[in-house]
């Protein structure tokens, strides 16, 4: 018996929630390898980290939930990988996800859904599903997964968990697999906020690898501050619609009382270009996803059906077989939203409406609002199925994240009750590189708030 | 099919050129041309899942440069921007570019038209790019091979307005373009290596009229020579098409060297939708202030100013200026002969003749240092060998590389005879030798004197001072 193998016991204990994509025992084979190379000291020595399986990773497969991918062991890893093990951390697998991380359930995977760990007839979110249901079922303290637009804080809402998207560019995004470049993020689930924020802290920093990566030291780690006085924390009307589900407004009331009991200054707020978030999202994502998939063609990696009579014949029957129908649908909207004559009715569009998504958030920051609180997502975790086949509803899961991804700003759930037994997220949001400070807000409200508690 | 005919061609040029730079665009790989099919190579160029693109700071500067040595406005804050197709040696299904902000703009070239005379080509834009990689229909029967060495290679694409009347004209600019960017340092313009690659756009139109034609866009030009072909086919093809009350659609043609035609690209093969986009991976390309500094001062006088100077400083005719310019390393060489002690008119003679053959059929290199060739100008100025003895000099010189050129020829015992004493033993032999000639030069055939003059060099090996032969040989002959 090795120091390893309690973490891959647990993760075989969680095999029926189909979290992980890595056979448990390529898990422990591997962790025994690592645990020999790994630094003897580090801020995360020996702590067991599940994968998304969109982040490359030398150990395992990396097939981001699809089939064309199958089988694909990237020839180097990511920068964050890279960064966990110096920091001690051993790669504990790779999770499930929605193809190339377009979902919200991972119902969307290739290899078939995951379950949520309290109620199996429910997802447990997505798109980095798998990540948050380990997480939540408490088979490893932390998890990376990635955002394009929600998909870590919304499976870590629905799961009970931590999860922090930092501001784009806070985080190397070199080894990720791009699915909206200019959106996409790496994230962490962690049961505590001090598990995530660690996470956080190792793989954060400059990195020459990737040209969007800021050149900043890594992020610090804030002390614990006694309680919010001096928090100035505004409540953005728009997050808060007639039709959010009661129980969840239940939740964020309880939070906000509690948040002005732990000394805050709560503002109302109103961020007026919230409701085109939704609609511009899904022209910028599809139309970067367009391009950035069109590398699977068959030609250098990835299963390549036999029998195609030219190269025509050979990227149809490659993608067509290769992409699910999520993954195509996004390809064609991406496709038409850039194709000449629609570029400036579609993409330039969303573009400007972008910048002021982002420039709402900026009004509200430069108005002495430190942080934003909202619910992270619209309901508690939704049944398996009841969304698929109707994609408008599965993309309005997402309602309270994609801002976030929008103005590239740094945002976390943490657990703030229960509904019907089923977990509630609530949000904080913050200014651009400013994640110690809504990290030390979310270590106070951490502390007070009741995750098990209905509301 | 002859031009004219009242129509006017219409022609500009899309000219892409490799930066000379050791590494890739977009990652660290060796872009050096020839090595073995797919060794220079790594995720960022074969467009693996995960890699990201990060600029090569020398390949901006070098395209800097090339802006600067054109004209252009350098901005000093451009974007990047994806142009999608599918192609299979295209690794990411995407090609980084620039589109609707492009590095700079607004330049101009100048160059001799064979027809107009001085004429100025307008630089619409330059802009940078990676390569794709390269297709290889040969090497696996009934199969494609794909080699992606060139993938991710830096290149700067430079446009022009529709400012060339003839293919004539389009050879002349690019002849121009290539001596500016291989003065500037920024390519080496190898058409072999496929450092510089023409696409042109072509179009015909009545005589005067101020409207542009239907333009179809030319490619597949490799090289120099196959511009004029390409483009007269074009030509050809298009006032044939309208003189038959055809018209001309707008697509994509393919010079075939082979069959000395060009074709259609099958629209299977061309996709016009390129979806550009800005490229999300990296943030706008910021231009240093300094880089431009430096890059300016890292410009050398660029060849049109050195042709007027070469005429104006050394007093040369305006067809060796030409010639001697038309290589930096050459108009270099010429520059340090003149520096080291040689007349400019001998010198550039010397250096169109033959130190130009030594370097294009020979050795490929500068042989023999500008120091020597001075002193063998020297040499023959002041008559110590004769023109053909100094060839001889020359060449000993350029194969062995070594010695003084009086040493060497001293040694081949090349100084020329002045002695009358030693002269008239060479005269005397040569007309006993030929009584017949000199039977007729005596009775008035005067034009065999070049003859004599002739034979007696030979005799002497061209030791003899062939100005004073011909007096000797009047002197003997009584003429």
């Amino acid at each position: 018996m090795t120091a390893t193998d309690p973490v891959v016991d647990r993760l075989a204990a969680a095999a029926p929630l189909h979290a992980l994509l890595t056979p448990t025992a390529e898990v422990r084979s591997a962790l025994a390898a690592q645990a020999a190379a790994a630094p003897p000291s580090g801020p995360l020595a020996g702590m067991p980290v599940v994968v998304k399986d969109n982040i490359c990773t030398l150990e395992y497969t990396t097939t981001c939930g699809s089939r064309i991918l199958e089988g694909y062991r990237s020839p180097f890893e990511a920068t964050a990988i890279t960064r966990l093990k110096a920091a001690g951390a051993l790669i504990a697998g790779k999770t499930n996800c929605d193809e190339f991380a377009m979902g919200s359930s991972t119902e969307h995977s290739a290899y078939g859904r995951s379950f949520h760990p309290i109620d199996r007839e429910r997802v447990p979110g997505g798109s980095s599903g798998g990540s948050a249901a380990l997480v939540g079922a408490g088979a490893v303290p932390a998890a990376l997964g990635s955002e394009t637009g929600g998909s870590v804080r919304q499976p870590a809402a629905f799961c009970g968990v931590v999860g922090i998207k930092p501001t784009y560019g806070r985080v190397s995004r070199y080894g990720l697999v791009a699915f909206g470049s200019s959106l996409d993020q790496i994230g962490v689930f962690g049961r505590t906020v001090s598990d995530a924020g660690r996470v956080l802290a190792a793989i954060s920093g400059r990195d020459p690898l990737d040209a969007t990566c800021e050149d900043r030291d890594p992020l610090p780690l804030p002390a614990v501050p006694e309680n919010l006085q001096g928090f100035v924390i505004g409540i953005p009307k728009e997050y808060f619609p007639s039709d959010l589900d009661p129980g969840v407004r239940r939740a964020c009331d309880r939070t906000i009382r509690l948040l002005k009991d732990l000394g805050a200054a709560v503002r109302d707020v109103s961020l007026p270009h919230t409701p085109y978030a939704i609609p511009t999202y899904y022209i910028i994502a599809p139309a970067e996803a367009s391009s950035n998939l069109a590398r699977y063609d068959g030609v250098r990696y990835g299963p390549r059906p036999a029998g195609a009579v030219d190269v025509r014949a050979l990227y149809r029957a490659t993608r067509g077989h290769g992409f699910g129908a999520e993954v195509r649908r996004r390809v064609l909207i991406g496709t038409y939203v850039l194709s000449a004559g629609y570029y400036d009715a579609y993409y330039r569009r969303a573009q400007r409406m972008r910048s002021l998504i982002a420039q709402d958030f900026r009004n509200v920051f430069d108005r002495g609002v430190d942080l934003l609180f909202t619910p992270s997502t619209p309901t508690p975790p939704f049944k398996a199925g009841e969304k698929l086949g109707d994609p408008v509803a599965m993309y309005l899961a997402d309602i309270f994240t994609v801002t976030a991804n929008l103005a590239g700003l740094p945002a976390l759930t943490l657990p703030i009750g229960r509904v019907q037994g089923l977990p509630v997220g609530g949000q904080l949001i913050g200014p651009a590189f400013l994640e110690d400070e809504m990290l030390e807000a979310a270590f106070t409200l951490e502390r007070s708030v009741e995750p098990e508690a209905e509301a | 099919m002859s031009v004219g005919g009242g129509w006017e061609t219409v022609i500009g040029l899309e000219t892409h050129v490799q930066l000379r730079t050791r590494s890739k665009m977009f990652c660290g790989c060796s872009s050096v041309f020839g090595a073995p099919p797919n060794t220079n190579v790594c995720p960022v160029c074969l467009g693996l899942p995960g890699a990201l693109p990060t600029v090569n700071g020398q390949a901006i500067r070098l395209a800097v440069r090339a802006a600067l040595a054109l004209g252009c406005e350098v901005h000093l804050r451009s974007i990047f921007a994806r142009k999608n197709y599918f192609y299979p040696d295209l690794p990411k299904g995407y090609q980084i570019s620039q589109y609707e902000e492009p590095l700079a703009t607004g330049g101009g070239l100048s160059f001799t038209s064979p027809e107009r005379g001085p004429v100025t080509a307008s630089i619409v834009r330059l802009h940078v790019e990676e390569d794709a990689g390269k297709s290889l229909h040969d090497r696996v029967p009934r199969n494609t091979a794909v080699d992606l060495n060139r993938s991710g290679v830096p290149l700067a694409e430079i446009v022009t307005g529709p400012d060339f009347r003839s293919p004539q004209e389009a050879r002349a600019y690019l002849l121009a373009l290539k001596e500016v960017l291989q003065y500037a340092d920024v390519s080496d313009c190898d058409l072999e290596k496929g450092s510089l690659r023409v696409d042109a756009n072509v179009s015909v139109r009545r005589r005067g009229d101020s409207e542009l034609g239907t333009k179809t866009e030319v490619k597949n030009i490799n090289s120099f020579a196959f511009v004029e072909k390409a483009l007269g086919l074009e030509r050809d093809r298009q006032i044939a098409t309208l003189e038959a009350g055809g018209r001309i659609e707008q697509q994509t043609m393919l010079f075939d060297v082979k069959a000395n035609t060009v074709r259609p690209q099958r629209s299977k093969e061309e996709s016009k939708d390129y979806r550009y986009f800005p490229e999300p991976d990296l943030p706008p390309l910021v231009v240093p202030d300094a880089w431009l500094d430096e890059e300016r001062a890292a410009l050398p006088e660029l060849p049109a100013a050195r042709r007027v100077r070469f005429a104006g400083q050394y007093g040369l005719p305006a067809t060796d200026a030409a010639v001697l310019v038309q290589s930096r390393l050459i108009a270099d060489y010429f520059e340090a002969t003149v520096v080291a002690g040689a007349d400019p008119k001998p010198a550039a003679n010397w250096v169109m003749g033959e130190v130009l053959a030594d370097v294009k059929e020979r050795s490929g290199t500068l042989r023999v240092t500008p120091e020597r060739l001075a002193r063998l100008i020297d040499l023959l100025k002041d008559g110590t060998v004769s023109h053909s003895a100094a060839k001889q000099v020359f060449a000993a010189m350029a194969d062995n590389g070594l010695g003084d050129p009086r040493a060497i020829a001293e040694r081949l015992g090349l100084i020329q005879v002045a002695d009358t004493g030693a002269l008239g033993e060479w005269v005397d032999a040569v007309l006993s030798a030929h009584a017949g000639e000199v039977a007729r030069y005596k009775a008035g055939e005067v034009k065999l004197l070049p003859f004599f003059v002739g034979q007696v060099m030979k005799a002497s090996k061209g030791k003899a001072d062939p100005k004073l032969v011909p007096a000797l040989l009047k002197e003997r002959l009584g003429g």
